[in-house]
């Protein structure tokens, strides 16, 4: 009697079919780990380049980070000030969002919601395209149709400045915005959307009444993807910011940004130097700011998602 | 009463219903009298579900299906109507798995007075006490209405969509087999619910379980296939001698 209840309990399926489950569970887990490892060596790779200047004794990093002095090859003064280059790329970032965020939101919703099924495939097909061109094409347009439209219509004396930069980063994002927003509408599940017009909800009520808060997490995923792209965007905003160090004071006026700074000046420091080194430094800074972004908007999702 | 002075809510006639090249209600008409429960009964398929979706229009939802006929409600042309939102909310619906929108579960049920209009907090606050004591939720869930309805378990999910079908007042109430998720319990104290609710609105009832219409129908119809095999007074379908030999077979279960 034990003897067949054993046999019963025995696994039935063939040795190479448990063996072949663990070896793919591992091949996984090992992809898994590796992003991890990739980004830590990345992280460790930069900081390596950087670290001799953050701990050497000609290196002040509250003057790094707040001064807007920038001399890199002065011969008799060099400083390696910051925040001129903060303050550019946090500027033409947030236009762009300003930009971006209501114009993408929108445009996920009305895809998703409110057009006809021959509409919405054209529109995604443009969408697509929209996201397809490269960023030095961008950057392009921005030095020569965007400066000469900003010239012809408004007081600036140049036409690569933050307005420019923050226009042709917002056209670059929102493909981004509209596409993850539109796949977060679509997954909140169509019984969502009768229920709620069978309680009499026009179709404007629905969306912010039920597909807005059900979709929130998705959409802010968006958000932030489009933030994260206009944040890393270099050649683009290089072209069309106009490279200037020094706070803006309106957004005609012209500025340098984080990313374009070293795209810039990287190739002509010597390997080595200080201000090879201070580039890679201003690259762990860039990659704060990043992190600071993504781990604000987690906490405002686990946030909402308590509530 | 005599006949003639029951006002009729519903008028459906020669409505017809297709899904695609496929026929699925062939040819119907029948009245729904002014606050009676009429009870629909019938097997799987046999179209109930898709015959309520037409009464309140959520039958648009679905672009394959095909409409034809008419379904007058209060006299007018449910197809022809410009303010379908407000038809909507003149017929509650509740569906047989619960679909409780993701929001609080004070927010579910002011759902459909505020898209109405109705922005008073007080007012508010009544309609969501009234309907919720309604569908014999009140007191499980009374402490904790700012949590969300869709962490109620599926009894408390449908008593939730039916507080919610009741919350904006609608003259007429489409319940599609409620009692799927409801333990007996539960059940029987929103039967008497319904039965308190019989004399001041009309309720269209679908049901699988015979014995519900049995107890709260006043008229009962018996869909089958798509057609209507019989519709009469309750006590009539439910006799030893209905018109219809087939309904005899179905309510007492030899239905083969
Ligand atoms: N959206 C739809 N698209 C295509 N066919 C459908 C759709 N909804 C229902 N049907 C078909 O219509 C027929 C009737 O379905 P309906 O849901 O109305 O039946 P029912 O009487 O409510 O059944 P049950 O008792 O199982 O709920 C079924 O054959 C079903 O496959
Ligand atoms: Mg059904």
């Amino acid at each position: 009697m034990k003897k067949r209840l054993e046999a019963m309990n025995r696994p039935s399926r063939p040795r190479w079919a448990v063996l072949g489950e663990k070896m793919l569970e591992g091949v996984i887990r090992l992809c898994g780990i590796s992003a991890i490892v990739f980004v830590a060596a990345i992280l460790l790779f930069v900081f390596r380049e950087a670290a001799p200047i953050l701990f050497g004794d000609r290196f002040h990093l509250k003057q790094f980070l707040l001064s807007v002095e920038w001399y890199p090859t002065s011969v008799s003064n060099v400083r390696y000030g910051t925040f001129a280059l903060t303050v550019g790329s946090v500027s033409v970032t947030a236009l762009a969002m300003v930009i971006a965020v209501p114009f993408g939101l929108g445009a996920a919703i009305f895809v998703s919601e409110f057009c006809g099924r021959r509409m919405r495939e054209t529109l995604k097909i443009v969408i697509e395209l929209l996201s397809a061109i490269p960023s030095v094409v961008w950057g392009f347009i921005g030095l020569t149709v965007m400066s000469k439209l900003i010239v012809a219509y408004t007081a600036a004396p140049v036409g690569v400045n933050i307005l420019n930069g923050g226009v042709i980063l917002a056209l670059m994002s929102v493909p981004i915005i509209v596409s993850i927003g539109e796949d977060a509408l679509k997954a909140v599940p169509d019984s969502y959307r009768e229920a709620g017009l069978a309680l009499g909800a026009t179709r404007w009520q629905l969306v912010y009444r039920v597909l807005l808060p059900a979709a929130k997490n998705g959409l802010l995923a968006a958000v932030l993807l489009g933030v994260g792209r206009a944040v890393g965007e270099t050649m683009a905003v290089l072209m069309a910011t106009g490279h200037a160090v020094h706070i803006p004071h309106g957004i005609l006026d012209s500025v340098r940004t984080l990313t374009a700074n070293i795209a810039a000046e990287l190739g002509e420091a010597p390997v080595g130097s200080d201000h090879y080194r201070v580039l890679f430094l201003t690259g762990l800074l860039l990659f704060g700011i990043t992190f600071a972004v993504n781990l604000t908007a987690e906490l405002v999702v686990r946030g909402i998602r308590r509530k | 009463m005599s006949r003639d002075d029951v006002r009729k809510k519903i008028e459906v006639e020669d409505l017809r219903l297709a899904y695609g090249s496929q026929e699925i209600i062939h040819s119907i008409s029948f009245d729904v009298r002014e606050n009676e429960i009429l009870g629909i009964i019938g097997p799987a398929q046999s179209g109930k579900t898709s015959l309520l979706r037409c009464l309140n229009r959520t039958i648009d939802f679905c672009a394959r299906a095909r409409v034809s006929g008419s379904v007058r409600v209060d006299g007018e042309d449910v197809r022809q109507m410009k303010d379908v939102f407000a038809l909507r909310r003149k017929i509650g619906m509740v569906a047989p798995l619960p679909v409780g929108l993701p929001l609080s579960i004070y927010d579910n049920v002011a759902f459909a007075p505020r898209s109405a209009g109705l922005t008073r907090k007080v007012e508010l606050n009544a309609i969501v006490e009234r309907c919720l004591r309604q569908a014999a939720l009140w007191d499980e869930v009374k402490d904790r209405l700012d949590s969300l309805g869709t962490a109620l378990s599926g009894g408390q999910q449908q008593r939730l969509t039916i507080a919610r079908a009741l919350s904006h007042q609608p003259e007429v109430l489409c319940l599609d087999e409620f009692s799927i998720a409801i333990d007996p319990v539960t059940t029987m104290r929103i039967e008497d619910v319904l039965k308190t609710l019989r004399r001041e609105i009309t309720i269209i009832l679908v049901t699988n379980l015979n014995q519900q219409a049995r107890r709260l129908a006043d008229r009962t119809m018996f869909l089958w296939g798509g057609r209507i095999v019989e519709i009469d007074t309750t006590e009539v379908v439910f006799s030893d001698n209905p018109a219809n030999p087939q309904t005899y077979d179905y309510v007492r279960g030899v239905f083969g």
